[in-house]
Order: structure tokens, then sequence, then C-alpha cells
């Protein structure tokens, strides 16, 4: 990969890479903009830049990463994800055949998460600028009228299901990049949510708010809840799924798998009435099989999110700014 | 020759006189001497008008000393004669404009004029189980809100009968104004139920707890500030049936005796501990057991100590539980592990159905939780582990030059936490509250900060936290800072050495001193885990001067809980790696493969902070002396079966060595010497435990000498959790006193975290003053 005049025609070889691999009817037109036409409701649009070290893990890589990050943000919504585009930040001498490699597990992301990725922009910076590969994503959906879900809307009594095991993702990433080694290889959780979340509000259209919990885990997306919608939280420590290695882990490095990131999973925040019929639904999912209600919201001024432990205590479930430093005196 | 000197005296008191039956005390000493006047409470504590001579005002000034009323305390006094008034009678005045809230007074232990009617079988409340009077009974624990007046507390729901309202209203009464005052007829009850919440009917139901507890039961009992759970002490099955109803393998249990006499016939007691403990404060105070005894106290009480907690008892409920027992009963808080003790009877009812058999209930409400009091006699000097029940909400006066202080509210640390109020030139430290991240205990914390500021008609809007980023306290400050509040943060140790100070009335101008401040870990100024310093300052400032060999806790909080992860990280600083080779069969732990993750972040700095805690070389050496190398079940478990070893050790032996290098103690030499004494195995463990206490106190002596030479200083002030420990404490103080060192110690407040807030609010108001 090279930069400047030369860098020009990396660019250009580049975009036949996206062109051959993303190949749809926009991207063809070699315009500097796609134009669609889009279904009826509301247009849900998100963008997020992903920056990731290592590039590829297990579970995944940098390419799929950046769809399902984007489409899981639009899909939160209720929405039907559509559209993406691709704006890609690459340092001098990045390997062509990584980027292949990245290139070609973003159309299969895109194909599996049925949206097409419609326009794009590469870049090329000076070597030391960058940390190899850069990619920012933004994706616009559709959402039908009748759906309303929002972060404000949460009631008190409303039952918060989470769709699978916690802290995969963030897990993964820290042993590959420090170079931990577990006795199993844990991976990536890193999945679009668009078919799992099409079928829960197909058949629960009440649900009140959905999150995916990634940076700051579950325990950020409870605080972030809890302020909106200005209510309290009680999770219980027994129902939160978590996989035995992914404790394991956690337990080694002294971390929290409450506030380890997830990129394959969602909270929803639903009628206590409808939780059971909700559950079924997810469960019945291949992306949701792991799924249980892990608490419910309560009417708390103080906005306090809190843990019942499996003793019966109850544990506060704060904020954390930074790593997770020892308060104990 | 009388009438001629008969002047008006104007006598102002102050300290802890109001809502301790001073006003009363004051009329009837009047009235015993004949002469007339006034008394009511002011704004600075209490005036009196009498009309005297000069010989009379004397001796009551001195009868006023020596008779004062048990729960109150004078700070000063000031007699002056003024324009004469002439008065008809003495009177009680209502309260005075401008007079200042003083909030309540602790809890008191049953009085011996109580203890006596509560047995006489002529009393009215022969056998009343909630009888009281002005000078003992329950205060805060029942008080919703300032005034203390009945109908502001859970004395509310029981309308006194004609009898009982006769002696509230006489001021020659031991009854008058006594909030709780009730009796049979019109106060709360007791009843029995059994786990399943059915009534038990029972003629007396101290007789059926006795039985219970004889047959090995355990009933929970609804005592002043919160439930306990008790058994007999001597029956090691019971205690084994506790530990595993509360999941509560280790931690030891305070135990509960009748009276002064059976407490000898189980521990070592002096005169100091015997004022102590049947005092109107009845702390559990920790006691050397005595060798022998025939029913012999079972071992799991207090598994891996060498001392043990014993109280008496302290409510009419306890006393007619104990009357026909006279062994130790275990008295521990109502809860399951990890959370605070049940006060309601609905949450006994669902938090202890699963570990008692028999609920003792009252129908007294529980207005505010009240942990048992903790001390210990180290040396002479009383050491607070725990300042709750009895002590508090009583103030403590400011230091010299505190004078005009500003009022603010110091929110405190993270566990063991309370909260100080700054307020008229005096400090407010609540009750212990607990570990804020028990979310009944953050519940707990804020609600008592409402209470606290209603009590003391509280306004300010000044507030000190610690500067840890994480603390729920520091968090909550930040809150109320995003409120438009005022927010100083202090650092941690910092607040630990002026909290010693501040106890000790070191002037606010005073000559900067030496902290030797040994503690767990707390946030430190260049943002690493300090815990292990020499700091050199003031309230306004310190430079830490020295401190400890900083090594990583290799996965965080992992590495206080697991103290095997400390003796790794130690060793390996301390050793080279092929050095450590031949003692690798010492330890099991450092052959698994684990270590190598550990290695490898160490290497890469992941969720492995750096810290120069004192508390987690302990740990360390617990460790490597086989004291839970792999996990503790409470915190500071390790470090206190360490002290428990080496109290077993040999005085005689020589300790071990540690070095300094650049102001920074390297434990490396006694690393090397304490593995290969392991590897010889000629040394018990025991002398090597001690061995390293009297080490380490070497060292820090000599680091004081050292900086000695660098910095002008005469007083030394040691603060931290880790003075708790006695034989470390006891060394370090005699060195330091033989050497002429002017050596200031915690007497009052707790030296842990519990002591924090009182630092704090110090040195918050040292900013603004010199500001
Ligand atoms: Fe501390
Ligand atoms: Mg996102
Ligand atoms: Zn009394
Ligand atoms: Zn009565």
């Amino acid at each position: 990969m090279a930069h400047g005049s030369g860098g020009k025609a990396m660019a250009q070889l580049i975009d036949e890479l996206f062109l051959q691999a993303f190949s749809n009817p926009w991207l063809e037109q070699m315009n500097d903009q796609a134009c669609f036409t889009l279904p009826p409701g509301r247009v849900v649009m998100a963008t997020d830049s992903h920056v990731i070290s290592p590039l590829f893990f297990p579970g995944g890589d940098i390419g799929s990463l950046s769809v399902h990050g984007t489409v899981n943000d639009v899909a939160m919504s209720g929405a039907v994800p559509k559209y993406l585009s691709a704006g890609f930040i690459l340092e001098e001498g990045f390997p062509l055949a990584d980027l292949q490699r990245i290139v070609q597990s973003m159309a299969r992301a895109a194909e599996e998460a049925g949206v097409a990725i419609v326009t794009g922009d590469t870049k090329v910076v000076e070597r030391g600028k960058g940390d190899g590969c850069f990619i920012n994503t933004t994706g616009i959906g559709v959402l039908v009228e009748q759906l309303n879900l929002s972060g404000n809307r949460v009631q008190p009594g409303d039952k918060i299901i989470l769709s699978g095991t916690l802290g995969d993702h963030g897990v993964a990433i820290m042993s590959l990049r420090e170079g931990l080694t577990f006795e199993t290889t844990i991976a990536s959780d890193s999945q679009s949510l668009h078919d799992l979340v099409a079928a829960m509000v197909a058949e629960v259209p009440e649900i009140n708010c959905m999150r995916d919990p990634t940076r700051g885990g579950l325990a950020a997306t409870l605080n972030e809840i809890a302020q909106s919608s200005h209510v309290g939280v009680t999770i219980y420590e027994a129902t939160i799924p978590v996989k035995p290695q992914v404790s394991a882990a956690c337990e080694f490095l002294g971390l929290d798998p409450l506030y380890v990131a997830n990129e394959g999973k969602l909270v929803a925040f639903c009628p206590a009435d409808k939780a059971e019929q909700l559950l079924a639904v997810m469960r019945k999912h291949s992306k949701g099989q792991e799924a249980a209600i892990i608490g419910e919201v309560t009417a708390d001024p103080l906005k306090f999110v809190q843990m019942e432990t499996v003793f019966g205590g109850r544990r506060m479930v704060d904020w954390i700014s930074a790593e997770q430093l020892p308060r104990i005196c | 020759m009388m009438s001629s000197s008969v002047n008006t005296f104007l006598i102002k008191v102050s300290g802890l006189v109001q809502g301790v039956g001073f006003r009363p005390f004051i009329w009837r000493l009047a009235r015993a001497m004949r002469l007339n006047g006034i008394v009511f409470n002011d704004s600075e504590g209490v005036t009196i008008y009498l009309n005297a001579d000069e010989a009379t005002v004397e001796r009551f000034a001195q009868r006023l000393g020596d008779e004062l009323p048990p729960l109150a305390r004078i700070d000063r006094t000031s007699t002056q004669t003024v324009a004469f008034v002439s008065y008809d009678t003495f009177e009680i005045a209502s309260s005075q404009q401008g007079e200042v809230s003083t909030g309540c007074a602790p809890d008191a232990a049953t009085c011996s004029e109580c203890r006596n009617e509560l047995f006489d079988s002529s009393d009215r409340r022969y056998r009343y189980p909630f009888i009281n009077c002005t000078n003992c009974g329950p205060r805060l624990s029942i008080i919703r809100q300032i005034p203390y007046d009945r109908e502001f507390t859970t004395m509310v729901a029981f309308q006194q009968c004609s009898e009982c309202t006769a002696e509230y209203n006489d001021p020659a009464d031991r009854r008058f104004h006594a909030q709780p005052n009730a009796c049979k007829t019109c106060g709360p009850q007791v009843w029995l139920e059994d786990k399943l919440g059915n009534r038990i009917a029972a003629k007396d139901a101290f007789i059926c707890l006795n039985e219970a507890i004889r047959a090995g039961r355990i009933v929970a009992i609804k005592g002043l500030g919160g439930f306990h759970l008790a058994c007999d002490a001597t029956n090691p099955a019971s205690v084994t049936a506790l530990r595993i109803g509360k999941h509560r393998p280790d931690k030891a249990f305070a135990l509960m005796v009748r009276d002064i006499g059976v407490l000898s016939r189980y521990a070592q007691v002096n005169t100091r501990v015997s004022e102590l403990i049947t005092g109107n404060s009845a702390p559990v105070v920790l006691l050397d057991p005595q060798p022998a005894c025939d029913r012999p106290i079972a071992d799991n009480i207090a598994p891996g100590q060498y001392q043990l907690g014993f109280m008496l008892p302290y409510t009419p409920v306890h006393h007619l539980l104990l009357e026909h027992i006279d062994v130790p009963l275990v008295m521990t808080s109502g809860n399951r592990s990890g959370s605070p003790q049940a006060i309601s009877n609905d949450d006994a009812r669902e938090q202890l159905a699963d570990i008692a058999d028999l609920f003792l209930f009252h129908d007294r409400p529980i207005q505010n939780r009240v942990d048992d009091s903790v001390v210990r006699d180290i040396a002479g000097r009383m050491h607070y582990l725990r300042r709750a029940r009895g002590y508090a909400p009583a103030s403590l006066p400011l230091p010299p030059g505190f004078a005009k202080a500003p009022d603010l509210v110091a929110l405190g640390g993270e566990l063991k936490n309370t909260l100080c109020l700054l307020q008229s030139g005096r400090a407010i430290i609540t009750q212990h509250l607990g570990d804020l991240e028990d979310a009944r205990t953050y519940d707990q914390y804020q609600a008592t900060l409402d209470l606290y500021r209603n009590l003391y008609q509280f306004e300010s809007d000044l507030f000190v936290c610690d500067l840890h980023p994480e603390y729920l306290s520091g968090k909550f400050g930040e809150q109320l800072a995003g409120q438009g509040k005022t927010l100083l943060k202090v650092q941690h140790h910092h607040a630990h050495l002026a909290s010693c100070l501040g106890e000790n009335a070191y002037p606010i101008d005073g000559k900067p001193v030496l902290g030797i401040c040994l503690d767990g870990t707390g946030f430190g100024l260049d943002e690493t885990l300090w815990g292990g310093e020499f700091l050199f300052g003031n309230y306004q400032q310190i430079r830490r001067l020295a401190h400890l060999q900083p090594f990583p806790l290799v996965g965080g909080v992992k590495a206080i809980t697991e103290p095997w992860r400390c003796l790794y990280a130690q060793l390996k600083q301390a050793l080279p790696l092929e050095d450590l080779q031949p003692y690798q069969a010492l330890f099991p732990q450092l052959a698994s493969p684990v270590c190598l993750t550990f290695d490898r972040m160490i290497e890469k700095g992941l969720s492995t902070p750096m810290t120069s805690s004192a508390g987690r070389l302990f740990d360390a050496v617990a460790a490597a002396l086989g004291c839970h190398a792999d996990a503790i079940s409470y915190e500071g478990q390790a470090a206190i079966e360490l002290e428990s070893l080496a109290h077993q050790g040999d005085p005689r032996t020589p300790p071990y060595v540690f070095s300094i290098t650049d102001n920074l103690i390297d434990p490396a030499p006694f690393w090397q010497a304490l593995l290969e004494d392991l590897r010889l195995g000629q040394r018990t463990k025991a002398d090597m435990a001690l061995a390293f206490h009297k080490g380490f106190s070497d060292v820090l002596v000599d680091m004081v000498n050292q900086l000695r030479t660098q910095e002008d200083f005469t007083t030394i002030v040691l603060s931290g959790g880790v003075m708790q420990n006695a034989i470390l404490f006891n060394a370090l103080l005699a060195s330091l006193e033989a050497q002429g060192f002017d050596v200031l110690t915690h007497q009052q407040l707790p030296a842990n975290d519990a002591g924090l807030s009182f630092g704090q609010a110090l040195i918050g108001a040292a900013r603004v003053l010199s500001a």
C-alpha cells in the first residue's frame, strides 16, 4: 500500500477490489453517490467508526465487525437495515492480502445481514499515522410506523431480557491482543442481530427499548437506560448467562463480565406481561437460544442499577470510568 | 452577710449537654441546694442563671461536675456575674431562639437503676423488655427527624399511659422527657415466631429462647440497632450451622456474656477494659481468652485469631435473654453474608428464615441501623475498629485553629464508610455504615446523609471526597458537583494522616509532621495505588517522602482476594527467576502454568495496577506462611491470621532484614531469608511471622531516621488500617517513643477507612481557611 501519487493508483486498485466484493447495482454505476428508493416507513440512520487491535480474531475481523456494529445500531430501533456506506483509512504499507481478507469478510457479513454496501471511500495515510486499517460505516434502515423503541421509554415493571452470554467479544480480543492463552479459545460473538430483532418486533411490537451492550458492557448500557428513562434497574446474578471459559478468564484477569464488551448481543426492555412471549420467540431463534430474563426495571428516583447476588446480597452496579481499579482499601 | 452577697450568676456549659437529661439534672441540683434561677438550651449548649453567693456558686459548679448525668460530657464552663435579676423559683425554660440543633445522643446501654428495676418483682416494670430512662435507652436508632421528641421517633405509635405520662412530665423523675419511656401497659411488646412466621404462644418468650439455645438452635433477636443471630458459643455444631446459614466460613463472631463475672471466666479483663465494657457505650471488646475454662468456647468462633470479641447485655431484652445463661452466646449481626443486618421484622423474616429456628420480634421499629461498636486495647491505647452504637453521633471538638472552619460534609471512603459533618466548630461523625458497593448500605448512606442534615439543621453545599475515580462516595460527590455544589478532593492517605492529627488536637498551624500511613490500597497523587507511605506535611498539604517498593496487583481486585497473587508478584520482584527455582516446591502455585499468564499480564501492564501497599505485603507474607494463600473469605483475613501466627512466635526470635534504597523500602532481602528458612524448615512459621513483624517495624524506624536527616520533624503520626495490627503497632510505637518522637495515634476514631471522613473534613476546611 503506497501513499501520495502512488497511493492514487492503489486507491483505484482498492476501489476495484470493493466493486468486485460488494458487487451491487449502485456501486456498478460508479457514481460518487448512491441513489435509491426506500420502502414506506421512517428512516433510521447510524454511524460507527471501527478501530480494533488485533484486526483478525477468533470469530471475526474488523471487516465483519464494521458491518455488525452499524447493522446492530440500526436494528436496535426495531428497523430493518438496508444500506451501508464504508469509509476506509489505511496506513501506508498495509498488506493487500489482509485488505482482501477484510473486504471479503465485510461482503459476507453484509450479505448475511441483508444490506448492500452502496457507497464508499478510501484514504491512505502516511506510515505511522494510522494503525493499519480503520473502517467507518454508516447504515440506513426502515422502521414501520407502529414501532416506537427508545432509551427514554422504559417503564418501572418492565422485564429485562438478554439475548445470550456476556463478555465473549471483550475477552476474546483481550486474550489475543495480550498473548494470553486459556485452556480453550474464546471466540468473539460478533454477529448482526437484524433477523433476531425482526422476529422479536414481529411478535411483540410493545418492546420499549433495545440496546446492544458494546463498550462498557451490560453495566454501562443499564446505567444509560436508567438515566434516560429515570428508573432503577435490578438484575439477578444467577440468571445472567456467561460461558464458563469466559467466566474463568474474567476471574483470572480480575475483570467483571458485566463491564466487558459484546458485539452480538442485545438487551430488551419489555412490559412484564409480554416478557415470556418475547423470551420464547428469542429462544426459538438461532441467535437467541441462550436468552434469559435477567432482571426488571424499578421505580427509583436515584436511578440505581443493582444486582442481587447469588447469596441474596444486593450490589451496586455503577459506571466504571477506566480500568477496573480496585476499591478495596 | 448572705443577702448582701447574693448576685445573679450566668453559667454557660458546652459539650454533650442536650438531650441527655442535663436540664432536669440542673433543676434537681438547684432545688436540692435551694437556689432560684432558670436553665435553658441555647446555641452553645446550656445556659443557667442563678441567684446565689460566690461560695454557693462554686459548690454548685463543683457538684455539677461531680454528679453529671451518665450520658453528659462537659467540654467548657464559664461563670460570670450579670445585672441582678431576682428569681422566685427554679425553672426549666423552653428552648431559646437560635438554639442550634444538637441532633441526638448515641444509644446507651441499660443503666444500673433500670437494670435493678427490671429484676425487682415489686417494680411496675418488672421484666419489661423496654425499660429505659433519661440515662439509658435508644436514641439514634429510633429518631426520624429533629427535634428529638417522641412524636419524631418510632415511639410515636405508643401513647403513654397516665403513670408513664406523670413520670415524663416530672423534672424530679429519672424519666423526665425520656422519649422512649414506656411500660407493660402502654409500650412495645415482644413475641416469638417460628421460621414460617407462625406466632408461638409462650408464657415467657425468654424461657422459650433459652430452651432453644440450650438445645443447640439458632435464634434471631431483634435488638436495638438491628437483628442479631444468637446461639450457644460453647456448642461447635451450632456455630457451624450458623456459619453455613450465614455463608460466613471464617470471620469471627462476637460473643455476649451475662456479666463481668462470667466474662472474667472466659477472658482476661483489666480495669480499663472492664470500665469500657460495662460503660454506657458497651462496645464489643477484643480480649485474650482465658487459657482454661470448664465450658470452653468453640474453636470455630474465631478461626485463626488469638483474641475473641466480647460484649455485655446492653438492652433489657439482652438482660432477660441471658439471665439464666452462664456461658457466652454468639451474638452476630442478623444478615446473610454480604448484606447489612436486618432492621425490619419483614426483612428479618425474609433474610433469616433459612438460618434461625426461632425469632424474637418486637413492635418498636428500628429507624436507623446501628451496628455494634468494636474496640481493641493495644498497649493501653484504645483502638476503635468500628465506631457505631454507643458512640455515634457524639461529636468531636475541632483542633485549635479550626474555630472558623466552614460547614461542610465529608463523604468518606468506599469500605467501612462513615460521613462527617463539620458544623459550628465540631465534627459530627456518623455511625459506621459499611461497604458502599453493597446496595442496601448505599441506600442507607444516602438516607443517613439526609437524616444528619435534618438532625443538625445542616445547610452547607460544600462537600469533600476521596480522589479515587471509582469510589461510589466520590461518584456521588461528582453528581453533587454536577448540581452546582462545591466538591473538594482529598488524597486517601492524607485524609488518614489528618484524621489522626485532628483527634489529637494538633493545631492547624502546627509544624509539618511525618505520617506513616500503612494501609490497604488508596488512590495516590501519582495515580498508582498507595498504602505504605511516609508523608510529610500537615492539614494543608503533604509530600510523599518515602514508600514501599511498588509491585503489581496481578488481576487487580483478584490479587486482594487471592493473596498468593501478591506472593507471586513479590517473589518475582525480589528474586531473579532462576534463583526462585529451588523454592518452587514450597509453593505449588508457583509451578502452575497460570504464572506464565501472570508474567504476560505484568509485562503488558494488563489488569496489574502498581501498589506500594503495606497491607498487600502482609497478605503476601501470610500466603507464604500458609495463611489462606488461595483465597480469603473476608477482608483482611490473611493479614489478621498472620498476626495471630506471629503472636505464637518466640519473642527472642531475631528480626528479618529489609533494605532501603533511595527512600524506598525494599523487601527483597527479607524474601530471600524467608525462602531459605522455609526450605530448611528449622524455624517455626510462627517465628518467621514474628520475625517479619519485627523486621518490618525496624525498617520503618530506620526509614524515619533516614528521613530525619532530610526534613525537620519531631511528631510522627501512625495511621491506616495496618496500624490495627497489635504486634506491629506495639513494636513501632515503642521504638519511636524510645527515640524521643512525639507519636500520635488513633484513640477515638478507627485507624482504618472509617476515620477517613474526619480527615477529609479537616483538610477541606484547612484549604478553605487558607485560601
Ligand atoms: Fe485506607
Ligand atoms: Mg455501536
Ligand atoms: Zn435507665
Ligand atoms: Zn405506661
